[in-house]
């Protein structure tokens, strides 16, 4: 789960870790209140920072720096309501509908901070750089040698030591360590508390009078962990994500939106993506990831199916089924439930395969309804993609 | 001879008094797998279709004298489960829980070094050598008895795999399912090295799909050590990047973990890479000399 960077600040705050004073805002008027406040608490200059669950913000123009309270205003009109694209939001771009009003800082310096999980070490990873403002990935692709690394240690966390490692590494200078072992300690705190996946401060900075700030801030949660963080579950933002994932996700179902034209049902992530990758093959594009688990009742398979059809770019259906768990009977009759009750008017190709599947064909049979059987993968991709090419 | 698990093993089902539990310690049993017992604290001196109930695993050791478990119990409390099994000193672990937050994961595994017990998974569909031992979820009968080692992180590719090579007449020596997860127990490396030792297996199917580089560690094992040939498939070859693709571990981040780089490691080791899900089969039944 992703949230904005007002959000991982704000509980940063709470862990000890030196952010930027700023608000929140949702109106242009609640901007300049915003901004008066800051530059009245003696701020030079307000940055509006548009918040969206993307980055690249900056070059696509949502982030701006006023020097008064009307520049403020302005802006945050401009930036409110506006389509920001950026190299991760794709040609669509997202609405912004939330700014946060920040004081300007002196900086110094740009660093970077970051905490992942290590899928091979099976443990977070501490990574900084000097290399601050450019992104750790493109670093790591042009000088992997600048990104230095502090394994933790899963029942210790992030020890003073190597906070300090990493300060004097940084460069920074003897008044600052020990605020930046407090702000890095802080930040491990918050990763594991929170159970996050990913932290990124970028820019992590030094001020010409030696303070130190998360300029920005980056966290995502780890999804399976939101049963035990009832407090994170309201920091979620369903206006930052497809509306089709958000209807799928109360059903349990694993859902991605793509851009093709081949609509598919599949059971298992596994076998899901390559579903994906042999309608490619026999020459088809897929309109989306769809696996509906090992467990799916009927009832998830209607609405998976109305989810699917909802989509307007989809042409033609392919469900591709191995029944283990989920038996082929009960599979066949939600396929035909939902075929009736949307009465479906594309084609569907069917490979059913597994437990049950000779009570599961039969249903089909017995249903009366058009679908077009396909015996092996290939098979039901070839028939598709000749299906939506029709 | 089979990798892991064969009809001497004896098994506890951790959580075997759940409906998932239940529905697949039945399956197993049927199987043939030795089903000696269940653990499902609070409920320890009562029955369940049969087996017999303890409150701790090791308990459930003294009494039965298993030597492996599965784990069917709720994410929350998964990674205290292997746990629990790896205190008892088990010497197998298979979890086939979907869903355990990775921090767990990551205290579980490090409780794991230097213990004797081995951990399958989690988030696999679990471990079978056909006609000797299922400890899983996968359906039974799909699988023939054979000379192909199978290592996956998916379940239901790997029953496809599986179907494919039966309907040609090829059978497994084990098939393995290794979990989606970002951190699991035993690794696409660990199984190949099973499978290299092992006299049964004459060649190995291994399934990965994108995120991590398991694969690309893998196919490094298999240019240097490998004496049997390997046939690979990596889904998610059209998956866009920073997406989540089902499972925790399938995500391509930061431009890293792509299908194309895998492929392109694994062909260099010399592994046979069906581009289409539907061609591992004949690929398979190609290295191994037989009429395509």
């Amino acid at each position: 789960m992703k949230i904005h960077e007002y959000q991982a600040k704000n509980i940063l705050k709470k862990y000890g870790v030196a952010v930027p004073r700023g608000e929140m805002v949702e109106s242009r008027d609640a901007a300049e209140a915003a901004a008066r406040k800051l530059f009245e608490a003696g701020a030079t200059g307000v940055v509006v920072k548009a918040q969206i669950h993307a980055g690249g913000r900056g070059k696509g123009g949502g982030v701006k720096i006023a020097k008064s309270v009307a520049e403020a205003a302005e802006l945050a009109g401009k930036i409110l309501g506006m389509t920001l694209v950026t190299h991760q939001t794709g040609p669509e771009g997202r609405v912004v509908r939330r700014l946060l009003i920040e004081e300007t800082l002196p900086i110094e310096k740009e660093l970077y901070l970051g905490i992942v999980i290590d899928r091979a070490q099976a443990r977070p990873v501490f990574m900084a750089s000097a290399a601050g403002g450019m992104e750790i990935e493109q670093v790591a692709a042009d000088n992997p040698a600048a990104i230095l690394r502090e394994y933790i240690d899963p029942g210790m966390g992030l020890e003073a030591f190597q906070a300090r490692k990493i300060a004097f590494a940084l460069g920074l200078k003897a008044p600052q360590i020990n605020p930046a072992v407090q702000f890095m300690t802080g930040l491990y705190r918050a990763f594991e508390e929170t159970d996050s996946s990913l932290m990124e401060i970028n820019p992590f900075i030094t001020c010409t009078d030696g303070r130190l700030f998360a300029l920005d801030a980056k966290m995502n949660f780890d999804d399976n962990t939101i049963f035990r963080h009832p407090e994170l579950r309201e920091l979620r933002d369903v206006t930052e994500e497809d509306p089709l994932e958000v209807e799928a996700s109360k059903y349990n179902l694993n859902y991605i939106k793509l851009d093709g034209n081949v609509g598919c049902m599949v059971n298992g992530a596994g076998l899901a993506m390559a579903t994906m990758d042999i309608i490619k093959y026999a020459g088809g594009m897929p309109a989306n990831f769809l696996d509906v688990g090992g467990g799916a009742n009927a009832e998830q398979v209607t609405h998976a199916f109305e989810i699917l059809l909802s989509d307007k770019n989809v042409k033609a259906v392919l469900i591709n089924i191995f029944g283990g768990i989920l038996r082929v009977d009960t599979l066949a009759t939600g396929v035909v439930e939902a075929a009736r009750k949307t009465h479906i008017q594309l084609p569907i190709v069917l490979r059913l395969e597994g437990t049950n599947v000779e009570a599961g064909r039969e249903i089909l049979k017995q249903s009366g309804l058009n679908f077009i059987v396909a015996e092996t993968m290939k098979d039901a991709a070839d028939k598709v993609v000749a299906a939506a090419k029709a | 001879m089979s990798i892991l698990v064969n009809k001497s093993t004896r098994v506890i089902v951790q959580g075997l008094t759940g409906r998932e539990g239940t529905f697949h310690a039945k399956a197993c049993a049927e199987y043939g797998t030795q089903i000696v017992g269940g653990v499902t604290p609070g409920k320890g001196g009562t029955t369940h279709e049969g087996w017999p109930i303890f409150n701790t695993v090791q308990e459930a050791v003294n009494q039965t004298a298993a030597d492996t478990s599965v784990i069917f119990v709720p994410p929350p409390f998964a990674a205290d489960a292997i746990m629990e099994a790896a205190d008892a000193e088990l010497e197998l672990i298979v979890c086939i829980t979907e869903g355990i937050p990775t921090l767990d994961m990551v205290r579980a595994w490090e409780f794991l070094q230097n213990r004797r017990s081995r951990l399958i998974g989690p988030n696999c569909p679990g471990i079978i050598s056909p006609g000797h031992c299922k400890i899983g979820i996968m359906p039974a009968r799909i699988h023939k008895e054979g000379s192909v080692g199978i290592v996956s992180r998916s379940g239901t590719l790997t029953y496809e795999a599986v179907y494919q090579l039966t309907t040609r007449g090829i059978g497994q020596s084990t098939a393995i399912g290794i979990g989606g997860d970002p951190i699991i127990g035993t690794n696409f490396l660990d199984a190949l090295e099973l499978f290299n030792r092992d006299p049964q297996t004459e060649a190995v199917v291994m399934i990965g799909e994108i995120g991590g580089n398991a694969e690309e560690t893998a196919a490094e094992y298999v240019k240097t050590h490998m004496k049997k040939p390997v046939v690979g498939f990596i889904a998610g070859q059209t998956a866009p990047p920073g997406r989540r693709m089902g499972h925790a571990g399938a995500i391509i981040s930061g431009g890293k973990g792509t299908a194309a780089e895998k492929i392109k490691a694994m062909e260099a080791a010399g592994i046979r890479v069906a581009k289409s899900p539907a061609e591992i089969g004949e690929t398979v039944a190609a290295v191994m000399g037989m009429k395509v």
